[in-house]
């Protein structure tokens, strides 16, 4: 798998893309339960099927009362999506760009994350807002960040990251079960790169990471974009005799505390990586539970690599430098290794 | 009017007999015929009561919460709920509890949640701003300006895939109507035909701010234009006109022919929240509305007009005493919420 948008290799008879197997998802999940809905902007057929085609076809074989394209109006979208789910649906809302939901804050964080809560488990609001974004494609400051730390940070929603086909797959048909909202981030460059076709019906259970690499002398924990550059980072590292494992978090609330809790007790030696800027970031709420429960396992400090604490840059070169490179990973899992403790 | 409008008894709810429930919308009229003039008088004894009981506990220190009072604003929920049934849904906000209790939500699990306890239609959980009751159709009420908007348009999208008829009422202030909630909900809900009624409850103020000095229209109701739908606006004080300007929404609602926004003019007498010192208000204003308070008004008019007789009314009244009595004991008896409530129904399954 590679992580430079500009390579794509075509997928062989047993591969697919992000796209395609998002695709599936969604029309496996609607054909099994009439409840499931989509919404978004462009989604149906005559608009094209979202911009990365992700709900091609759905309007067609479902009705546009089930897929349906709305207007530029994300309250009015996330809105919809919880007051069907209210009524007993499954909404699938499609937010076009992550820095879009910032638009619709307020239904997400103060409706759909605490509506269970506040009513005393009267209501549940089974919703999923896929939304995709990323840096790679000089969209610049206001299309391609990653926000995940905001809704991690927000009791009553969960947030999944998947990085290959088989994941997206598998997550996305786990949230349309799940009977909280969960807060699906697809990453832009990753849509096209060919991997493993999943089989139908597959699940990825909901706080579950994969171990992407195995290795005993630095974890690597990350998710989306850069679980490829961490695996790049760590071939690199293989070569000069360091074997890293790396954890592909796939859901960042709740993550796996035992998966990435049992790598760092064999390998001491913690890095997480991702392409939100670092402050307040979920690799800082990582490391924070690192040394709460197993600080005596640590053999090195928790080292976080991050994007700068910027917006993303529009200029190529900007943008590349502000993306977390697996030179970037392999000098912070040198440096680990090398520290004596 | 082929039948009787309800006893109170089931109007207040599954506290004193069990879990009867209101069995659905009162017959329609043009015209709001007697027994229905006197059923909304029923719930307008209910919501003056509760308000005034409110007030009154927690001026005595036995319940310490933010009161967002409604009272002054009676009439537009009690003659709207009488064309709804408890399947219609309502989407309010933190000035809703005449809303709610006027669609039936039981006066003791209101007054165990208020008062924070166990007992409480939210186990305590939500608080006067956060109130639900799913069995009567009360869905959702929110802190958020403008926000109940958004999700009834889902309720709404939701009875037209089910085709199930139900109409979903959006309920909100003058202030509301300047926030973009509104203009994406109304929007939508006019593209998408929903069976969904915009219930702007202008009291004229938007927190401290007065109407005009906030709002760029003479009339929210105008604002239905730009979206395409019918816009009404009507003298929420009025029973018999409220009484009309709903039924024709919900009409037009159940008929499949889209939304309403219905702008019902009214005034609340007791500020933004309880205790503030309405500085901000022009007093003859104030004293102008407070003196046409439309309960008193309506009293005397079912009575003047030979619809109901004194004894009738009072014995309506005095009902109404006697349940908040009871529903104001029962919620001081009642326990507060265990402490691992604090902790659950965050997520379906802990996680």
């Amino acid at each position: 798998m590679s992580s430079d948008p500009r390579v794509q290799a075509k997928p062989t008879a047993d591969q697919t893309t992000i796209t395609l197997a998002l695709n599936q998802a969604l029309t496996d999940a609607m054909a099994e339960d009439p409840k499931v809905l989509v919404l978004g902007e462009d989604v149906a057929d005559p608009e094209g099927g979202g911009i990365g085609r992700v709900t091609k076809g759905l309007s067609t074989q479902f009705g546009e009362l089930r897929v349906r394209t709305t207007p530029i109006s994300e309250q009015a979208i996330i809105g919809a999506a919880i007051g069907a789910s209210l009524a007993g649906y499954k909404p699938v809302a499609e937010i076009m760009l992550m820095n879009f939901t910032t638009v619709a804050m307020d239904m997400i964080f103060n409706h759909a994350a605490k509506l269970r809560y506040m009513s005393g488990g009267q209501l549940h609001v089974p919703i999923v807002i896929r939304t995709m974004t990323g840096a790679g494609f000089s969209t610049a400051g206001q299309h391609a960040d990653f926000l995940e730390a905001w809704f991690a940070h927000a009791a009553g929603l969960k947030v999944v990251a998947p990085c290959t086909a088989a994941d997206a797959y598998g997550l996305l048909r786990s949230a349309i079960d799940d009977p909280d909202p969960v807060i699906f981030i697809e990453n832009l460059p990753l849509y096209w790169v060919p991997s493993q076709r999943p089989e139908k019906g597959h699940r990825v259970p909901i706080g579950k990471a994969r171990i992407a690499a195995e290795g005993s002398d630095v974890t690597i924990v990350t998710y989306s974009g850069m679980v490829g550059r961490s695996l790049t980072a760590a071939k690199a590292l293989a070569e000069k005799g360091v074997s890293a494992e790396v954890i592909d978090l796939r859901t960042i609330s709740p993550w796996d505390q035992e998966t990435v809790l049992a790598s760092v007790a064999k390998t001491g030696r913690c890095i997480v990586v991702h392409e939100a800027v670092g402050p307040f970031g979920a690799g800082a709420e990582i490391a924070a539970v690192l040394s709460e429960r197993c600080f005596g396992k640590l053999r090195a400090p928790v080292r976080r690599i991050a994007a700068p604490f910027t917006p993303v840059p529009f200029t190529k070169p900007l943008e590349s430098a502000f993306i977390p490179s697996p030179e970037r990973i392999e000098e912070a899992a040198l440096s680990l290794v090398k520290a004596v403790h | 009017m082929g039948k009787q409008a309800e006893p109170i008894c089931r109007l207040l709810g599954s506290f004193r007999f069990g879990d009867q429930h209101l069995e659905g919308a009162l017959p329609y009229s043009n015209q709001p015929d007697g027994p229905t003039q006197v059923e909304i008088f029923r719930r307008m004894a209910l919501l003056k009561g509760h308000d005034d009981r409110s007030r009154k506990v927690i001026l005595a220190g036995r319940m310490v919460t933010p009161y967002y009072s409604y009272r002054g604003q009676e009439v537009i929920p009690s003659a709207m709920s009488v064309n709804l049934t408890d399947d219609d849904y309502l989407c309010t906000i933190y000035r809703g509890i005449h809303d709610m209790l006027a669609k039936g939500l039981p006066l003791k699990a209101l007054w165990g949640e208020v008062t924070g306890r166990a007992t409480g239609t939210c186990k305590g959980k939500g608080g006067p701003l956060h109130l639900t009751y799913p069995p009567k159709g009360i869905m959702v009420t929110t802190g958020i300006v403008g926000s109940s908007m958004p999700i009834a348009n889902g309720l709404a999208w939701a009875s037209l895939l089910s085709k199930d008829g139900r109409v979903a009422v959006a309920c909100f202030g003058d202030g509301a109507s300047n926030i973009g909630a509104f203009h994406e909900s109304l929007n939508l809900a006019s593209v998408w035909k929903l069976p969904v009624i915009f219930l702007c409850q202008n009291n004229r103020f938007g927190e401290h701010t007065a109407y005009a000095k906030a709002t760029s229209v003479a009339r929210i109701s105008d604002r239905a234009a730009a979206y395409g739908m019918k816009g009404v606006h009507v003298d929420g004080n009025d029973p018999i006109a409220m009484y009309g300007a709903a039924r024709e929404a919900v009409e037009r609602a159940r008929a499949g022919d889209g939304p309403t926004l219905i702008e019902a003019m009214t005034f609340r007498f007791h500020g933004h929240v309880f205790g503030d010192d309405d500085k901000y208000m022009d007093k003859a204003e104030k004293a102008a509305a407070v003196a046409a308070d439309p309960y008193p008004a309506f009293r005397k008019k079912l009575i003047e007009g030979g619809v109901a007789s004194e004894a009738e009314l009072a014995a309506i009244e005095a009902e109404v005493e006697a349940a908040l009595d009871e529903a104001v004991a029962a919620a001081f008896d009642s326990p507060f919420p265990s402490l691992d409530e604090l902790t659950t129904d965050v997520y379906g399954e802990a996680v």
